[in-house]
């Protein structure tokens, strides 16, 4: 029988290693799975890179793994939100890492990650510094990037309703960067805020189960 | 010289926003145009994160931690609205579907050239977000901005200085003391703030405004 449910956040995250690359989805505060970071703060996990659009405010989420000194690199788009205090702090230090890219660029490569495809032409970033040293191709008279695939080995995914299969719907703009995570992570991993003990209505299903691999509740609401 | 505030700069804006049309408003000044849209227009918002038909903030207390906009205020959801995620967001502002983009800028160059995302302090991260996308996607980039920065320079210059967001993209710039378009000679007069004279606002611009 397929069951994908862990009791708890820190069985969930219980197999992230040192080292390995991890997937937040967010946006701002809606869709952060701060029980799954949580967790991975507190088991201790070093010398992680982060992929996610924003890099935490205050001392919560992504902000309080900065704050420990866990993360080696960050991957995102938007680091600089009003009390991203902890990203700021390591960059000024030089003791991060930060690789910074357009937000529909960091979409698009996890899409083509998870979907199979080697890379794509955007024309997002053409002319400008974020383009420099990459491949670019003129298509159709305009510009475009050659931007690869951007694959990693877990995501931490946060969804309104599971189900023991691993299907997933979201609730309002929690859902942002969640669906292209599951997709294009080695391992994913969803906390829920309902674990719906019977399956969710096809219809609803936003992410199907075959993009989780684990899934625990947790009800705590940002 | 006369400089329109803030409201009157956004309702500006609006009124060149046509009934039907799908927009897309930038973090700062450009969230102001959403409550200065004329009456009897349906204009629908789209947010970055993951909404159309984006509407006003909620009352006290109705707030949803879960239901924010670009700048990650809470908001509501208007009659008609839709969520999704961050592919088909960006598949909407890159694939051409958004109608308008209104953003801000540090500097506007007279063939187009907008910076708006970073500039040469290496003491701050750089932090693009949706900003290229947008530009790269949306058919009519707006931009509100000052027309002179704080150290009383001008933003609008015949080459920028900072990074680029994006080259020959902006189509119209609207500032406290002018709306400016983009032509093919450079920044062509629509009209100045009431009571500026033009040869003020030339000596506040970097580059020849052309009548």
């Amino acid at each position: 029988m397929i069951d994908k449910t862990v009791p708890d956040p820190v069985q969930a995250v219980a197999a992230i290693p040192d080292g390995a690359s991890v997937m937040v989805g967010g946006f701002g505060n809606a869709g952060i799975p701060f029980g799954l970071l949580n967790a991975l703060a507190d088991r201790g996990a070093r010398d992680l890179t982060i992929i996610s659009n924003n890099a935490g405010e205050a001392e919560a989420g992504i902000a309080r793994l900065l704050m420990q000194g866990q993360v080696r690199k960050m991957v995102c788009s938007y680091p600089r939100t009003p009390g991203s205090v902890w990203l700021q702090r390591r960059y000024a230090a030089g003791e991060i890492e930060l690789e910074v890219m357009p937000q529909g660029t960091l979409a698009e490569r996890m899409r083509a990650a998870g979907a199979g495809l080697g890379g794509f032409f955007t024309p997002t970033g053409f002319g400008t510094m974020l383009a420099d040293n990459k491949e670019t191709r003129m298509i159709d008279g305009r510009g475009h990037v050659f931007e690869t695939p951007l694959p990693a080995d877990f995501a931490l995914i946060r969804a309104e309703t599971g189900d023991r299969w691993g299907n997933l719907a979201f609730h309002a703009t929690a859902r942002n960067f969640n669906p292209v995570m599951a997709m294009a992570a080695r391992c994913s991993i969803a906390e829920v805020r309902h674990l719906s003990t019977t399956p969710l209505d096809p219809e609803r299903v936003v992410t199907p189960g075959i993009f989780i691999d684990r899934l625990c509740p947790y009800e705590v609401r940002p | 010289m006369n400089r329109r505030n803030e409201i009157e700069l956004a309702a500006r804006v609006a009124r060149d926003i046509p009934d039907g049309a799908y927009v897309n408003l930038g973090i700062g000044k450009p969230g102001r145009v959403a409550a200065q849209i004329p009456a009897g227009r349906d204009v629908i918002l789209h947010s970055e994160n993951g909404i159309l038909a984006l509407g006003p903030a909620p009352a006290a207390g109705q707030e949803d931690p879960e239901l924010i906009d670009a700048s990650k205020r809470p908001v509501t959801a208007l009659p008609g609205a839709s969520y999704f995620g961050q592919t088909d967001s960006f598949a909407m502002m890159r694939g051409g579907h958004i109608d308008i983009a209104v953003l801000g800028a540090f500097q506007v160059a007279e063939n187009g050239d907008l910076a708006n995302w970073a500039t040469l302090d290496q003491r701050h991260p750089p932090a693009v977000g949706g900003a290229m996308d947008l530009v790269a996607g949306v058919p009519t980039i707006l931009i509100i901005m000052d027309h002179l920065d704080r150290d009383g320079r001008p933003k609008l210059l015949r080459r920028c200085t900072y990074p680029l967001t994006g080259p020959a993209v902006v189509a119209r710039v609207y500032t406290d003391l002018a709306v400016l378009d983009i032509a093919p000679e450079g920044f062509r007069l629509v009209e100045l703030t009431p009571g500026n004279a033009l040869d003020e606002v030339q000596a506040a611009t970097g580059a020849p405004i052309h009548v």
